[in-house]
């Protein structure tokens, strides 16, 4: 254990930035810290790698890691990664986002960016609530659940994020909780490894405002909500959807190793042009 | 009939549209990055890039949007790349939270702005000073823009290639206001050649990584956060940020911060201050104008001198920060400054505002109906008003 600390110690800007900006008991640390690992155990320099978010609690993350980090505007993490990426296709460029910054103002880049299949990370923190503006409704608050904004319960639909990263093109999608760690270790270790578009959706628990207003005040109650309603993906296959109601299925949605990495392609291209331009 | 395609002294020689110019311009500009989406009547840039960049190395991307296509190009200079959009009205209104964001953590990216007939939707083939504020005040908060702008395709092409230097130099997003009329009209262009083009690098940090400070505030405000992957890791947000790059909420942190952003625009105005005279010596009465309306000023002063009025004529080559100090010194016989825009009046408030020490009278001259202004009109107003 004293190990394994010091090793995440090295990745942090500990001695300058924290303590965090998160409450106790929020799951953002846990999902941190599992991305350190994961880090650690690719052994990918940390010069090499780019983290990019957007905005929101989620998005505080880059500020404590000791990599090159871009903190931007909200959601808009991801035409920015794509930016840096294909300027420097060498880097590692992971993309930290929460639920509302990834699919509520930053969707239309997120199902573009699966489209593209270009080989960036996305980590997409879903804790189903706007924890940094202070509880409002997001596009993955369950029906009937409480925000700010819906004081009466919710009547928007929320979207499933890895249904849309399937259909939108991305070619790994993983899904996991904060209850899980070392699969979630393992999911964005493959997520890392994958050449392509990446994405891994880890359920979080926001205790402070989806826990208070939603009757689970306890992270560690949340916790035992996320570990109860895991059904793995080959479990969930074998059941009903009246069954799989309110459940959390996990598991690695797609690996697809065959379709087109983009920034492959715009390198291939550049490769043809500028030899027939005479190397110019 | 070819076309002689060199000058005598070597030089290629091209019949372009403005926004084809642009596209030289960058590209002689060092521009390695393009990420944009469609949008009349810029959208020939954005055509040109897709086809020119990879030639040389670069990349082209278009994406889902301007909100994407100015992230992108931010991303990509953080990166180290020398990055470019361009676009129109409405797309520049998407942009503009990110032309703050680039501005807070002093990445360079160039943006073209072909102007159109607003507001909303407006005139899509039409031409616009509209966006002259919009370029001065579209991001929110307390920010300093710098602007250039052109009235002949040759000038769209050396607009280009000064933005990039100057958003390389001062470490900062720069815009290029053309008009429709500008980006869609042919005219001679007169390529440089290589040799001839001064190319300010990305700056690079010159200190070990253990002592550097991306946002230090030295003497000449500027600071140059190195391009990702060179060995400097630290924190680039568009929170309000200490030397270091991490968000700060401290009063001294955050004035010397806003401070130091709007001072090193002040400080090197004149560096970025291009403007070009006619007749201004004498000049009782002097039009001030740019890109489209300038072309309409230059006919109106050439027609008033040959009628023997003493009229001048200040054409400027950026807009932001504005120059008055050349204003001044044009104006300093004039009774009357005549502002002539293809808009209902934007440029006219510096104007005023550089001239309120003094008893000249400030007249618009305006023409908002998609139409470029015609000297007649300029010459017509003149008449009226003295
Ligand atoms: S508000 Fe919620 S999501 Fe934000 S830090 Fe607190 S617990 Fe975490």
């Amino acid at each position: 254990m004293a190990t394994q600390l010091s090793e995440i110690h090295e990745y942090l800007r500990w001695r300058k930035r924290f303590p965090t900006v998160w409450c106790a008991g929020c799951g953002i640390g846990t999902i941190m810290n599992n991305m350190l690992h994961a880090i650690h155990d690719l052994q990918i320099p940390k010069d090499d790698i780019a983290l990019i978010s957007g905005i929101g609690c989620s998005s505080r993350m880059p500020i404590y890691v000791d990599f090159n980090t871009l903190h931007t505007t909200h959601g808009r993490a991801l035409p920015f990664a794509i930016g840096v990426k294909l300027a420097r296709p060498e880097m590692t460029v992971i993309v930290v986002s929460g639920d509302g910054d990834g699919l509520a103002i930053g969707g239309n880049h997120f199902i573009h960016a699966c489209r593209r299949n270009i080989d960036i990370t996305m980590i997409l923190i879903n804790n189903s609530i706007y924890g940094m503006t202070g509880g409002q409704v997001a596009p993955t608050t369950p029906l009937g659940a409480r925000a700010h904004t819906a004081p009466y319960g919710n009547i928007d639909p929320p979207f499933d994020a890895v249904e849309l990263a399937l259909a939108a093109g991305a070619t790994f999608v993983a899904r996991s909780t904060t209850y899980h760690i070392i699969q979630n270790i393992n999911y964005i270790k493959k997520a890392l490894q994958h050449k392509g578009f990446s994405v891994v959706e880890i359920i979080s628990q926001c205790p402070t405002l989806y826990g208070r207003l939603n009757g689970i005040p306890d992270p560690r109650d949340m916790l035992l909500w996320e570990k109860e309603n895991a059904v793995p993906l080959a479990k969930a296959k074998k059941m009903s959807p009246e069954e799989l109601k309110g459940k959390i299925i996990t598991g690695i949605f797609r690996e697809d190793t065959q379709k087109p990495e983009y920034t492959e392609q715009v390198y291939e291209l550049i490769r043809k042009l500028s030899k027939s331009n005479g190397g110019k | 009939m070819p076309l002689n395609r060199f000058t005598k002294d070597g030089h290629p020689i091209k019949f372009v549209q403005g926004n084809e110019a642009v596209v030289w311009g960058a590209i002689h500009a060092g521009c390695r990055f393009f990420a944009g989406y469609p949008i009349t009547p810029s959208t020939e840039i954005a055509e040109g890039m897709a086809r020119e960049l990879p030639k040389v190395g670069g990349v082209f991307i278009q994406m889902e949007d301007e909100i994407g296509s100015i992230a992108a190009i931010i991303g990509a200079s953080a990166a180290g790349a020398k990055a470019m959009t361009a676009t129109s009205g409405p797309g520049f209104s998407l942009m503009q939270e990110n032309i703050g964001y680039a501005y807070m953590t002093q990445l360079p990216i160039v943006i073209v702005d072909v102007q159109r007939g607003g507001p909303s939707t407006g005139l899509p083939t039409k031409l616009s000073q509209g966006d002259t504020m919009q370029a001065r005040w579209g991001t929110h908060g307390d920010y300093t823009a710098v602007a250039l702008a052109a009235s002949s395709v040759q000038e769209a092409y050396e607009a280009t290639i000064r933005a990039f230097n100057l958003a390389c130099k001062l470490s900062t997003p720069v815009i290029v206001l053309l008009d429709e009329l500008i980006g869609h009209m042919r005219e001679k262009l007169v390529l440089k050649k290589p040799e001839e083009i001064h190319e300010e690098p990305r700056s690079f940090p010159t200190v070990p990584p253990e002592w550097y400070l991306p946002y230090d505030i030295p003497s000449d405000f500027i600071a140059h956060p190195s391009p990702f992957g060179e060995g400097y890791r630290y924190s680039i947000t568009g929170l309000t940020h200490d030397r270091a790059g991490f968000p700060t909420s401290i009063s001294a942190e955050i004035t010397e911060r806003l401070e130091a952003l709007r001072e090193k625009i002040v400080v090197h105005k004149q560096e970025i201050w291009d403007w070009k005279e006619y007749y201004t010596g004498d000049a009782r009465i002097l039009i001030v104008a740019y890109g489209s309306a300038a072309r309409a000023a230059r006919g109106a002063v050439e027609h008033l001198r040959r009628k023997r009025f003493k009229a001048g004529f200040l054409e400027l080559k950026s807009i932001w920060p504005f120059p008055d100090g050349p204003l001044l010194s044009a104006a300093k016989h004039a009774k009357y400054v005549f502002v002539a825009e293809n808009c209902m009046g934007q440029l006219i408030h510096p104007v005023k505002e550089a001239l309120a020490g003094t008893h000249i009278r400030v007249v618009s001259v305006t023409r908002y109906d998609g139409h470029p202004l015609e000297p007649a009109q300029i010459v017509h107003a003149i008449k009226e008003e003295i």
